[in-house]
């Protein structure tokens, strides 16, 4: 079965056989043919106003559903302008294909009008990519691109497409099979490794769960859920694992690292056992690497070799997929459990004591003041509607942190944040994606006053679209994350961090053609989110915050992590 | 130090790039570099001479393996291995000279080339200590033009390449 059609047809049937039901995109001259054939396709292409946008608004469809992403943009100065979201996509590990135009194949390298070499600005952003200069290799790469950035450790991959191959006609013949002999991955994990995994588990007197987003990537879910039953220890979930373990779980003690909760931290530095499922050990979790859990064995599962002993050795790799490895792990748990679990028990009754202690000694509570609107009282209210289900997207600085921190997430793909590339402009763009993907969801954009600004043409999409994203705009006047850290470890020599101007938002909103609205007082604030929320299509709250506030607890970067600062104006050291 | 690695890789437009752009992203310097086709076609051999910390040289290896273009990354440094480099060399050099140096070439088992009135130009092979006693000798006759290829490596133990089996979409059921 072969027909003879256009490559701009074969690329949207190959998309169509990957079950790609919308594409975030910016159209230009390279691609016009693409939009050509776009124009009688059922796919639904959504016209952002920028392309990094595009870049975004795929991962925030990616990272809501676990489906790939799709962008797309014409060459040169569209191509560039995805690369920030490419990035983002890679340090998150988020499966993304991005389609960008190129010139024509001949005139490639002529410096031709709009010419990028995008192949190679884009080979270190992306897990792989591709550049298509003969059409009978398109549909064949374009199916490698989306295998690539799904399976195994996910990630972004371009593929990027001469108009003379959207032009071209070719034969069409589906294709059935990817050929990548150099494509590694070990999936089942080392049988002996688990069950040395269980052993350990069982030995250990301190046990520490420690997951991350390789959970939330493998679907992992229930099985940590069965293992932090079955061992019954503590444990966090990282920025990038929220809602991995629901955050109303007994016992889950929030995120670690540089905000993370005391009793994250605490726990971490004390424990004798790190089981680490799906993580990085990230310097923004670590702290200082080489007072980092200094009592304690490492175990390690994650798909990706080179993450093993990258920033802290391990006593016991595990390579594989985190929820097969966890689902063998779990069964070897619950045959040894009868024979091993009674060992430790007197000192797993004194670990939970103190570390329940150091939950109540240092709790992550909401603050509230009668005349000003706190920011950990606004992600409160948030979290008091959301009621650990509403998908959050986060832009960067102070406002992602509470959120993290005050907002609880009981389901995976609920908590959508830039984590390793930390990129401010992500969250409202990230919001189009999630809504677009989950129709009948509640999606709130969470945004500082400085990050909105950066992706405010996005409000036109918002309304060309009717999606129903409540954009709340933590508004403290300045970019508060850079303003702590000057205060913090600059000597308060606060420079180029007050915003001084804000758009008003109930104009503005109205400008785009719909509501907007301005709160001052922590009074009006649950009644303003209520009617947010119950509006329906986009809303816009410009929440006015208490200007001078902090996130703490704080690891200073650098520090040891039980070296907690917990608040102003005096930083206490703690712990021993 | 010094590290010597030994890639084989798709022989694909972009290969190359994949591989010197993990090492300059680092900023790693490349000593050398080596790579032709295989005996299968559709596949290159890559050596590489790379200054790292030997605390990375693991890590780096990883990194390399995780290219998509490349099906085995190898660590020769310590590894037993045959490492081998050639050297093209002309020496400009009076006609008095001339038996003395087809001696010293015999002597490192170079080959003579080109012959013209104004000199030789000369092949070795060998490991690169011998072919820089070789240089310094040549050098002692007159102006010399040298150009090196790079290190060659060969492993000594069979690994046994492994393909992986096919990969499983995430979160795809499990049986035990
Ligand atoms: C694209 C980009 N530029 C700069 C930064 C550095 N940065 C991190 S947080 C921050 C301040 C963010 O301010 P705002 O959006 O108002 O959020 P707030 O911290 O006040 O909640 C800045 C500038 C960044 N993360 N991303
Ligand atoms: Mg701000």
């Amino acid at each position: 079965m072969s027909n003879l059609m256009s490559g701009a047809k074969i690329l949207l049937e190959c998309l169509t056989r990957e079950n790609v039901d919308c594409l975030f995109g910016y159209p230009g001259g390279v691609t016009l043919p693409l939009y050509d054939a776009i124009y009688d396709h059922p796919i639904r292409h959504v016209l952002v106003r920028h392309e990094e946008n595009a870049s975004f608004a795929a991962s925030g469809y990616a990272r809501s559903t676990g489906k790939v992403g799709v962008c797309c943009a014409t060459s040169g100065p569209g191509a560039t302008n995805l690369v920030t979201g490419l990035v983002d996509a890679m340090m998150d590990s988020v499966p993304v294909v991005a389609l960008t135009g190129q010139v024509s194949s001949k005139l490639i390298g002529t410096d031709a009008f709009q010419e990028a070499d995008t192949f190679g600005i884009t080979r270190s952003c992306t897990k792989h990519n591709f550049l298509v200069k003969d059409i009978k290799e398109l549909a064949q790469m374009v199916h490698e691109a989306f295998y690539l950035a799904s399976t195994g450790r996910p990630g972004p991959v371009l593929v990027d497409i001469t108009k003379d191959v959207f032009q071209g006609q070719s034969h069409y013949t589906p294709i059935n099979e990817i050929h990548l002999p150099g494509y590694k991955v070990f999936t089942e994990g080392h049988a002996g490794q688990i069950r040395r995994a269980a052993q350990m588990i069982w030995e250990a007197q301190r046990p520490f769960v420690y997951a991350g987003g390789g959970i939330i990537a493998a679907a992992a879910s229930p099985e940590l859920r069965e293992l932090v039953e079955t061992v019954d220890c503590p444990a966090v979930c990282t920025l990038m694992g929220l809602g991995g373990l629901p955050g109303s779980h007994p016992n889950f003690l929030s995120i670690p690292g540089m905000h993370g909760s005391y009793a994250a931290n605490m726990g971490m530095y004390e424990t004798d056992l790190i089981i680490a499922l799906g993580v990085r050990f990230d310097d923004r979790v670590t702290g200082r690497l080489s007072s980092f859990a200094p009592h304690a064995k490492v175990i390690h599962v994650d798909i990706d070799p080179s993450e093993i002993g990258k920033n802290r050795a391990a006593d016991l790799p595990i390579v594989g997929d985190v929820k097969r490895v966890l689902t063998k792990l779990n069964k070897i748990l619950h045959e040894l459990k009868p024979s091993m679990s009674g060992k430790n028990s007197d000192a797993r009754r004194a670990w939970w004591r103190q570390v329940r202690e150091w939950k109540t000694e240092h709790p992550l509570e909401p603050q509230f003041s009668a005349t000003e609107i706190k920011p950990q009282h606004l992600m409160n209210e948030i979290n008091k509607i959301s009621n650990g289900t509403a998908i959050v997207c986060s832009d960067v600085g102070q406002h992602q942190m509470w959120s993290a921190q005050l907002i609880r997430f009981d389901e995976p793909r609920l908590w959508i944040n830039s984590g390793g590339l930390g990129s401010m402009g992500f969250g409202l763009p990230a919001a189009i994606g999630a809504q677009m993907a989950n129709p009948g969801k509640l999606v709130f954009a969470v945004c500082g006053d400085g990050g909105f600004q950066m992706a405010l043409p996005e409000l036109a999409t918002l309304v060309n679209y009717g999606l129903n994203v409540k954009v709340v705009v933590m508004n403290n006047g300045y970019l508060g994350m850079v303003r702590q850290w000057q205060e913090l470890f600059y000597n308060n020599r606060t420079c180029a961090v007050e915003l001084g101007s804000f758009p008003n938002v109930e104009k503005l909103a109205g400008a785009y053609g719909f509501k907007g609205r301005i709160v001052e007082s922590p009074l009006d604030l649950p009644g303003a989110l209520r009617e947010a929320v119950e509006e329906p299509g986009p809303y816009l709250l410009d929440v006015r915050v208490t200007p001078y506030e902090n996130v703490y607890p704080m690891v200073p970067a650098g520090g040891a992590i039980n070296e907690m600062v917990l608040g102003p104006p005096q930083p206490v050291a703690v712990g021993d | 130090m010094l590290q010597v690695i030994s890639l084989l890789m798709e022989n694909k437009p972009g290969a190359l790039m994949r591989v010197t752009g993990l090492l300059s992203q680092r900023g790693y310097n490349i000593e050398s570099l080596t790579v032709a086709r295989t005996l299968d076609p559709t596949l290159s051999r890559m050596t590489i001479v790379v200054d790292i910390e030997s605390r990375l040289h693991a890590q780096v290896i990883k990194q390399m393996n995780k290219l998509i273009n490349v099906l085995q990354a190898q660590d020769l440094t310590q590894a037993p291995a045959v490492l081998r480099e050639m050297v093209l060399l002309r020496v400009r050099t009076a006609m008095e000279s001339r038996t003395a140096i087809l001696k010293e070439a015999e002597i490192f088992g170079a080959r003579v080339v080109d012959s013209s009135v104004e000199g030789f130009a000369l092949e070795a092979t060998g490991e690169s200590e011998k072919l820089e006693e070789f240089i310094a000798v040549m050098e002692s006759y007159g102006e010399i033009e040298v150009t090196r290829s790079g290190m060659v490596a060969v492993s000594l133990e069979s690994k046994k390449l492994k393909l992986s089996p096919p990969v499983p979409k995430p979160g795809e059921a499990v049986s035990v």
